[in-house]
């Protein structure tokens, strides 16, 4: 989980690294579980070889809220994945030969559906903010991160910051978590679709725009 | 509740076309101003092989002899009697340093505030003891540039009842340069709030307040709860004077008034999408235009 030194002075050099070691801790235990993606279908041969799914961020602007800005991309970019069919042939001393198709359009898409997209829930007062930027998070003593599939589901809550969360507070921050969650995916899941059918029609943009 | 998620475009460029600038006199740095040798090189300009070119981008100012470059983005440089609205960073003997967006901190001296009470007294040992009480780390103050350092650093007073300690509101931070120079910075709009344009691009939204507080010279701040219309035209303003800053338009009350006008019928958080910003930024503009012709 590499930080640009672009996002803010602080990250040049070593500064990032604890900031992205508990990033990458909390994304691993968000996405690794059997439900976000379905492991069987990276499976070449069963008991042997399978496909292992790398995820690499680099962060080049920090506005607050990375934590859902970072899973909105990474579903993104696991609905882009495009993985090569494999074809296993026999050897002649009875080893397994494995070849990569060459046709570049002869590959394997990820089911993304169950993915899920994290909602930052930052307290403020007595109420919660959704999506905080940093002069809010500034303000806020605590915030509770959750993990929301499509249906609703929560695969992950974890809670980060110095402040205290009342029980009766974190219930009603699970259930505002829930709801923003849900109505996340169905505008991301049209929004991929779209792109893809715009195929080469789609203008390529760059970080500065 | 739905989620509006879009596409990355490329940002169009911001357009130069309702400006009377004379494009003659902007430069980039490296630009030739003159090759001419006859002249004096001010700020903003270095001589490289008997030519004068520009070392910052901006605007070329010539008074008879002198040629200099006042650059577009760039530190508050404060003059004496402008209007600065900054944050308090230390509380050091006899003075608070104070933090204005300039190259260097502010200085304001414990003889240059009104003590609560408003007596006109003598400092003494137990004033300085007590400073603290009065301005904190990271309270924010509005005050005036009594006069300016030989190092660059501005010395700042608050000896009026207008300037002091500011209470509830909204701080936004923008570029100096976008800010007009005008008689008055302290506007009480029609809308509903009440705006401190401060010279150094600090700007300060907070509700009006129903009665003139006489008293304390101004150290009184007031902690009563803001009501949610004052909340919402608050942030109605906050949001077009991003969208004004993001668009390069001058701000002053007039302005800022028009733009918010223009804004009436989005709804506060749609102002900061990228189309209606221009919308807004237009009309803004046209209006402003339809007033001065």
């Amino acid at each position: 989980m590499p930080f640009s030194a672009n996002a803010t002075p602080e990250f040049e050099g070593r500064g990032g690294e604890e900031l992205g070691t508990e990033l990458s801790n909390t994304l691993y235990k968000v996405f690794n579980n059997k439900h976000s993606v379905d492991l069987k279908s990276l499976c070449i041969s069963a008991g042997e070889h399978c496909w292992v799914l790398y995820v690499d961020v680099l962060l080049l602007q920090c506005d607050g809220n990375l934590y859902d800005a970072i899973s909105v991309a990474i579903k993104a970019a696991l609905f882009n994945t495009k993985i090569p069919r494999v074809h296993i042939s026999a050897d002649e001393e009875g080893g397994k030969e494995i070849e990569l198709s060459d046709d570049p359009y002869d590959c394997v898409r990820l089911n993304v559906e169950n993915v899920p997209c994290i909602v930052t829930l930052c307290k403020v007062g007595h109420r919660h903010v959704v999506d905080a930027t940093l002069q809010e998070k500034a303000c806020s003593v605590a915030s509770l991160i959750i993990s929301v599939t499509h249906k609703g589901t929560i695969t992950c809550t974890r809670k980060v910051g110095g402040g205290s969360l009342d029980p009766e507070s974190i219930f009603e921050m699970t259930e505002a978590g829930k709801r923003v969650g849900k109505a996340l995916h169905a505008p991301l899941m049209k929004l991929l679709q779209e792109e893809e059918s715009l195929g080469k029609a789609r203008q390529k943009v760059g970080f500065l725009g | 509740m739905a989620a509006d998620m879009r596409l990355p475009t490329i940002q169009k460029p911001v357009s130069l076309t309702f400006s009377a600038f004379d494009r003659k006199d902007l430069v980039v740095p490296g630009d030739v101003i003159t090759s001419d040798t006859g002249f004096m090189r001010g700020h903003g300009t270095y001589v490289d092989e008997e030519k004068l070119t520009a070392s910052v981008a901006g605007e070329v100012q010539r008074v008879d002899k002198l040629i200099c470059v006042k650059p577009l983005k760039t530190r508050f440089n404060g003059e004496v009697g402008d209007v600065v609205v900054g944050r308090i960073t230390e509380v050091q003997q006899k003075r608070w340093k104070v933090e204005t967006n300039s190259r260097l901190d502010s200085v304001l001296l414990l003889s240059s505030v009104n003590l609560p009470g408003g007596e006109l007294r003598r400092r003494s040992a137990e004033d300085e003891l007590t400073m603290r009480e009065y301005l904190q780390e990271g309270d924010l103050i509005s005050a005036e540039v009594q006069s300016v350092f030989s190092d660059g650093a501005l010395s700042l007073h608050t000896r009026s009842l207008k300037y002091g300690k500011l209470g509830q509101g909204v701080l936004v931070q923008l570029s100096p340069s976008l800010i007009k120079r005008q008689k008055t910075h302290f506007h009480n709009l029609p809308c509903g709030a009440s705006m401190i344009l401060g010279n150094n691009g600090f700007v300060w939204l907070y509700p009006t307040p129903e009665q003139l507080e006489e008293e304390a010279g101004g150290f009184y701040t007031s902690l009563e709860p803001v009501s949610v219309s004052d909340r919402e035209v608050i942030s109605r303003l906050r949001n077009c004077l991003l969208a004004l800053a993001a668009q390069k338009v001058l701000l002053f009350d007039t302005s800022v008034l028009y733009c918010y006008e223009s804004s009436v019928h989005h709804q506060v958080k749609d102002i900061l999408k990228p189309e209606v910003m221009e919308e807004i930024v237009m009309l803004t503009q046209q209006k402003l235009l339809d007033q001065e012709g």
